[in-house]
């Protein structure tokens, strides 16, 4: 009997919970808190109301819809559109199988991914573009229940991700004459690819430079902390215009068209960031594992690349993925020099008699996606912050 | 020190296998490549200019250049070209030093509104740091230019701020505050009032030392001098300043102090951009001091400001600093997106100056080490203040 008693359930006092709680504990808890709520609804009114009235009656979004494919792929010829879905179509498969194979994050960018293409495919679009839609859907759905569950693939996976990107270079550019020249690489497209040229291209130079930076001999020392220096204290604009001028100067006879500079440039730039990142990682390990590989008997070569690099590498994950976050955002300067990236597009259909006075509408859909991009990112580094438990060790 | 390894006598090992030969070698090997390297790039580069039918030389600088600026310190198109690179030089460090100064002020505000124990504003705070960090600056600048500053009413139809401020198409107009001859007796007055400053300073910090006791050193100091300054102002005969209010004029407004409408977009670009993630690095500068802190400086009796002053922030700058000149560095060099909207910052001068001489290379040069040397002086008196807060914090 008594233990019963002991047992019942006790409610919560009156008043703790339930939303009337929640407002008073956190819009209302002080005078001033009340004032500041206040007065920042009304702003919100105001700035909302402003904003929905322009954007519902005055604006006209028809310019979106009228140049869609050329914010998506620039001038990239329509007869070989099926280049840029086959891209797609392999990076669906290895996200369908990674999602498979990890779940998790992974998992939770398949579904929004596959929800963005089915919103596609029920758009007003072409029908072929509908079946190319529905197809990557499939390629994500078919391939995550392939993945599911096999953790054996994960290493080939890996591998895969990794050649992917060769792959899909070969199979935009296509080969010769037949295929599409990088001159006619635009819109998100050529966005995307100058970034992930940046970070995949200048992993390797990075990783080299960072290393020759933390080396004791001081001549190497030098010149890699010169190099470094020297470009991330100069804008990346100036960079990229050097590269416009002077790479057909140093490089006489070489025919390299402006795409292939840009990338160039961009490359250069990200080297020296992506040194100082790989150096925060191997800063980070401590000397007794230099020691231990030492006294184990491993050479400097066989210490970097079996101790350092793997453990440095996985704690600059997160400072990479920044890295690309940036870079993704800076690549908008091409737009500078004359290529015609997204924000590049933006800018010539502003330019087009037909759309004139909508520079509102199309760099608010611009901006769009930029900010859907990164904030996916930054959210995803976030997770795998906290996946790889940084600054928890 | 005691070795235990056994000797080795230098003689006996092989050079091939001895690190101080090695270590020479491999240097002189990678500093030989180097050299190569840049050889190879110095001769393309005379084929290539010899192919363009240019010649390396810096003699145009003494030239005329011959082009206008639209704006900058005064200036002629009949001064030489190094006088030119120097308008956009001042032009840069103009934007720059009051883009940080606004972006400072921003970011401290959305950083803390981060903090907040009110929701709403927590909320709002973070809406605007994702939102305005998350779009390319480029665009943002592009944005403001041509979306919201050139569609500001035309000149007859000026929007006007409490009947002294004036925004339009051409520009914004603010009043500037003109000294006149009575200016002379109030900065007698400032004198006086920073000399008593001085000394209750002294007096408040001798009493500070004397009671052990936390506190603000500059308390009486501070209301003295603002009191005598105050006093002053009303004191003097006639005013210290005069305000020039711009006045409708022609076809403009004239007077006062006017910002071009490159200026104001690249402005509000640079500082709304580099104010998110100021916000961000003022957000995580005060959350790294660790909640106890707090708790043990309310426990043993400092009140809410002296918590704040005594124990949060000197544990808080020291984080903050480090990142926060970053974003300056960073705003200086991203204000060279001046050249997208037509400001005549040092790059796009530069740019002139490449067009019309051909001269690119040393027209390189020239701007890379200016932003050299604006990054790398920022950044040692960054590093040296940081070292000294670093001191006296730890």
């Amino acid at each position: 009997m008594e233990e019963q008693e002991l047992t019942q359930e006790i409610k919560p006092p009156a008043n703790t919970k339930g939303a009337a709680r929640w407002l008073k504990d956190n819009l209302f808890n002080t005078w001033y808190n009340t004032l500041l709520t206040c007065l920042a609804l009304v702003l919100l009114f105001f700035a909302f109301k402003g904003f929905l009235t322009w954007a519902f009656t005055e604006a006209e979004w028809d310019v979106i819809p009228a140049n869609f494919r050329l914010f998506m792929v620039g001038s990239y010829p329509q007869e070989q559109i099926w280049r840029v879905w086959n891209a797609i179509y392999i990076l669906s498969v290895l996200m369908g199988l990674s999602a498979g194979l990890w779940g998790g994050l992974v998992r939770r960018f398949a579904v929004v991914l596959s929800g963005v293409w089915s919103i596609s495919a029920l758009l007003p679009v072409e029908l072929s573009t509908r079946g190319w839609c529905l197809g990557a859907n499939a390629m994500i759905a078919v391939s995550f229940f392939l993945g599911r569950g096999r953790t054996g693939l994960r290493p080939w996976i890996l591998g895969g991700w990794i050649l992917s990107f060769p792959v899909i270079m070969v199979v935009l550019r296509g080969f010769g004459e037949n295929g599409v020249l990088t001159s006619n690489w635009g819109g998100l497209l050529l966005t995307l690819i100058l970034a992930v040229i940046g970070i995949v291209v200048s992993f390797p130079l990075g990783v080299f430079l960072a290393l020759c930076r933390q080396s004791n001999l001081p001549a190497i020392r030098w010149v890699s902390t010169t190099y470094i220096e020297t470009v991330r204290g100069v804008p990346l604009i100036t960079i990229l215009f050097m590269g416009n001028t002077l790479i057909p100067i140093f490089m006489p006879g070489f025919d390299i068209n402006q795409v292939l500079r840009m990338m160039i440039g961009i490359t250069f730039f990200s080297g020296a960031y992506m040194a100082e990142n790989v150096r925060g990682g191997l800063q980070g390990i401590p000397r007794g594992q230099h020691e231990a590989a030492q006294a184990v008997g491993l050479n400097y070569v066989q210490t970097t690349l079996f101790i350092v690099l793997p453990q440095a590498l996985r704690s600059v994950i997160p400072a990479i993925v920044g890295q690309f976050i940036a870079l993704f955002k800076d690549t908008s300067l091409v737009s500078i020099i004359g290529l015609i990236d997204l924000l590049g597009v933006a800018k010539s259909v502003i330019a087009n008699p037909d759309w004139l006075g909508l520079q509102a509408e199309v760099y608010l859909f611009a901006a769009a996606i930029y900010f859907a991009f990164c904030y996916a990112m930054s959210y995803a580094s976030q997770d795998i912050e906290t996946d790889l438990g940084v600054g928890k060790h | 020190m005691e070795n235990n390894s056994p000797k080795v006598e230098p003689g006996k090992i092989p050079f091939w296998r001895d690190v101080r030969v090695l270590r020479v070698l491999f240097q002189g090997i990678f500093l030989l490549g180097v050299i190569l390297l840049l050889a190879i790039l110095y001769r393309n580069m005379l084929e290539g200019l010899r192919g363009l039918g240019l010649t390396l030389n810096l003699n145009f600088f003494q030239d005329e250049a011959g082009f206008g600026i639209s704006e900058g310190i005064t200036y002629d198109p009949s001064d030489t070209y190094l006088k030119a690179f120097w308008v956009g030089v001042l032009n840069t460090l103009k934007v720059s030093i009051i883009g940080i100064v606004c972006a400072t002020f921003i970011g401290l505000f959305f950083g803390i509104a981060r903090l907040s124990s009110n929701w709403l504003i927590r909320t709002i705070a973070a809406a605007y740091v994702e939102c305005f960090r998350n779009v390319p600056l480029l665009l943002q600048i592009v944005f403001w230019y041509t979306a919201v500053v050139a569609q500001l009413p035309n000149v007859r139809e000026s929007l006007s701020l409490f009947g002294g401020a004036f925004i339009n198409n051409r520009g914004v107009y603010l009043p500037s505050p003109e000294p006149t001859s009575s200016l002379k007796i109030w900065l007698w007055f400032l004198g006086a009032g920073l000399l008593l400053a001085v000394f209750l300073y002294v007096l408040r910090w001798r009493q500070l030392q004397r009671l052990d006791r936390p506190g603000f050193r500059a308390k009486w100091a501070l209301p003295a001098f603002l009191i005598v300054a105050l006093c002053g102002w009303f004191l003097t005969p006639g005013r210290p300043f005069t305000l020039d209010l711009p006045a409708l004029q022609g076809f403009n407004y004239q007077g006062g102090m006017s910002f071009s409408p490159e200026f104001s977009a690249l402005l509000v670009g640079l500082s709304i951009y580099t104010s998110a993630f100021i916000a961000e690095v003022v957000r995580s500068g005060i959350q790294s001091v660790v909640k106890g802190q707090r708790e043990a400086a309310r426990s043993v009796g400092l009140k809410e400001g002296q918590t704040l002053r005594l124990v949060v922030l000197p544990q808080a700058v020291p984080i903050i600093v480090p990142p926060l000149t970053s974003q300056y560095l960073n705003l200086a060099k991203n204000s060279s997106l001046a050249v997208a909207i037509g400001f005549p910052d040092l790059l796009g001068i530069g740019r002139t100056m490449m067009l019309q001489t051909g001269q690119s290379i040393p027209v390189f040069a020239i701007i890379m080490v200016s932003y050299l040397v604006m990054s790398l002086t920022t950044s040692a008196a960054m590093n040296w203040y940081n070292r000294r807060i670093t001191r006296i914090g730890r």
